[in-house]
């Protein structure tokens, strides 16, 4: 596995990082530190002018529209595009686009003209409800929430809990237990609109992430036709599964993004902050919190890299994206750390970005599967499936 | 921490405002009838937090016209955004100072 970016690949990284430098951060500077969206017309603007560089629907599908970035190319982007305050949970406030739920494209063409294309268009938003106050690191187990038949319809009852986005979805990708199996075997995806009655987003959950907040939904006697089935019934833990998947890749290049531009910012404190007579990068103490940060930013992106290469070619990545998720937030979250210290009390202050990467970064230690069950993921591949 | 403000309102003068905390939050305006008429946050580029975002109000408005109650909060650009909504929810549309091209959430309180 060659890790050198090829030249095209270098040509990329180099543009996207001249239009963070040049486009995001001087917008971002006049933005609450808590920002995660750009004025209606810097946001026109910017996505036109992303359109224009040919990146726009970096995830959506070639023969839907996409670009056709590969997951190595798409992975480097995703390390430069969040190196900004905003960039862990909105890298680029989204100019580049958004793909919509990765599980629509394998709905069926009635289901796609309704939810995907819409989505792809910018005209609906979906959300993902998995999790329930029940727990969410095993959701083939814990879903709770019911789906009963009735006729061609179904009928839906329970809760779900942080899940984003769903105060402004106009529809949600929601599991449901719809047989007796306890486990992974009962569950099924529903596509389910917003405005259906009986579907309440009940409340806000306020976390660390001050923007981009979670919510938690109530569904009394939600009715959805047979047809808002998404795969095969009593089969949607696969669905649910395969995105958590494949999600870890970026989710991880996101974090090396924010946590190359801390070390970056660090590596300049200390060359120009004195104490005692003397700038701070003489002092073997900040040395060795640099050189522990480079350590862990390569380690970091060598795991995620080797994920997006084995990815790209086709090979079983699930056992190297868990690793990947797992070493780049904790490493991330090291790096960040170490360089709030070595910016002293200016390093807890919102007049940088350190501080927001730090809280945000905590989160990403949980979401997506917490680092404990990225662990099981892994043993599970290192000692057979019997483990089970 | 209820989902709606209900602290007791106090009147906008500059005892009152004197008073305030220079730290991040949110806050409402109200007319002496107690309809608020706006809902904002002290946020981190905030010079003086609430203090400084209230006493902008304070030096803008009529003396004797409007009332206000805040509150502290780091999570404030959350707290923003579930006040608002909750405020359409009770009433049907943002306040009327509130700037209404801004995409709000859907939120059912019960």
């Amino acid at each position: 596995m060659n890790l050198d970016p090829t030249d095209e690949q270098q040509m990329i990284i180099e543009t996207v990082r001249s239009f963070v430098q040049n486009e995001i951060l001087p917008l971002e500077a006049d933005l609450d530190p808590d920002a995660t969206q750009l004025d209606l017309a810097d946001q026109e603007r910017l996505t036109a002018k992303v359109r224009e560089m040919g990146f726009y629907g970096l995830d959506i599908p070639e023969e839907y529209g996409g670009p056709g970035i590969d997951v190595v190319t798409r992975t480097l982007m995703a390390i430069e595009m969040s190196q900004h305050r905003a960039g862990l949970y909105a890298p680029c406030f989204g100019v580049f686009g958004g793909a919509g739920l990765a599980q629509l494209y394998e709905a069926t063409e009635d289901q796609k003209e309704r939810y995907l294309y819409p989505t792809l268009r910018g005209e609906k938003r979906g959300c993902f409800a998995l999790t329930e106050p029940s727990g969410g690191s095993d959701p083939g187990r814990a879903i709770q929430t019911t789906g009963v038949p009735d006729g061609d319809e179904w009928i839906l009852n329970g809760s779900k809990l942080y899940i984003s986005g769903a105060d402004k979805a106009d529809f949600a990708l929601l599991f449901a237990r719809t047989s007796d199996d306890p486990g992974r075997e009962g569950i099924t995806a529903f596509l389910v609109d917003t405005d259906t009655p009986g579907f309440h987003v009940r409340r806000v959950v306020h976390t660390l992430r001050s923007s981009h907040y979670a919510t938690e939904l109530q569904l009394e006697d939600v009715r959805v036709s047979s047809a808002n089935i998404l795969g095969q019934l009593n089969k949607g833990f696969g669905i649910a599964n395969d995105r958590l998947s494949r999600q870890r890749i970026p989710y991880s290049a996101a974090c090396i993004g924010v946590a190359r531009a801390a070390q970056d910012m660090a590596v300049e404190w200390t060359k120009h902050r004195e104490t005692f007579g003397e700038v701070l990068a003489t002092r073997q103490g900040i040395q060795w919190m640099l050189v522990d940060n480079e350590i862990d930013l390569r380690h970091a992106y060598w795991v995620t890299m080797e994920a997006a290469h084995l990815a790209e070619s086709g090979r079983q990545f699930r056992k190297e994206a868990a690793m990947a998720k797992l070493v780049a937030t904790e490493a991330s979250a090291r790096v960040v750390d170490r360089a709030m210290q070595i910016h002293g009390g200016a390093g807890m202050t919102k007049d940088l970005p350190l501080e927001r990467w730090w809280r945000e970064l905590r989160i990403r230690r949980v979401g997506e599967g917490p680092n404990e069950v990225q662990r099981l993921i892994m043993s599970r591949e290192l000692l057979g499936r019997s483990l089970r | 921490m209820p989902m709606r403000l209900t602290k007791p309102w106090r009147p906008l003068d500059g005892d009152e405002v004197a008073n305030l905390k220079g730290t991040l939050g949110v806050y409402q305006l109200a007319d002496l009838d107690e309809q608020v008429v706006l809902i904002a946050f002290a946020g981190g580029r905030s010079l003086f937090g609430l203090q400084g975002e209230l006493s902008h109000h304070l030096e803008e408005r009529e003396p004797g016209t409007t009332l206000f109650r805040v509150e502290e909060n780091m999570q404030y650009t959350s707290r923003f955004d579930e006040l608002l909504m909750v405020h359409v929810s009770d009433h049907g549309s943002l306040p009327v100072e509130n700037d209404d091209s801004r995409r709000i959430g859907r939120l059912s309180p019960g």
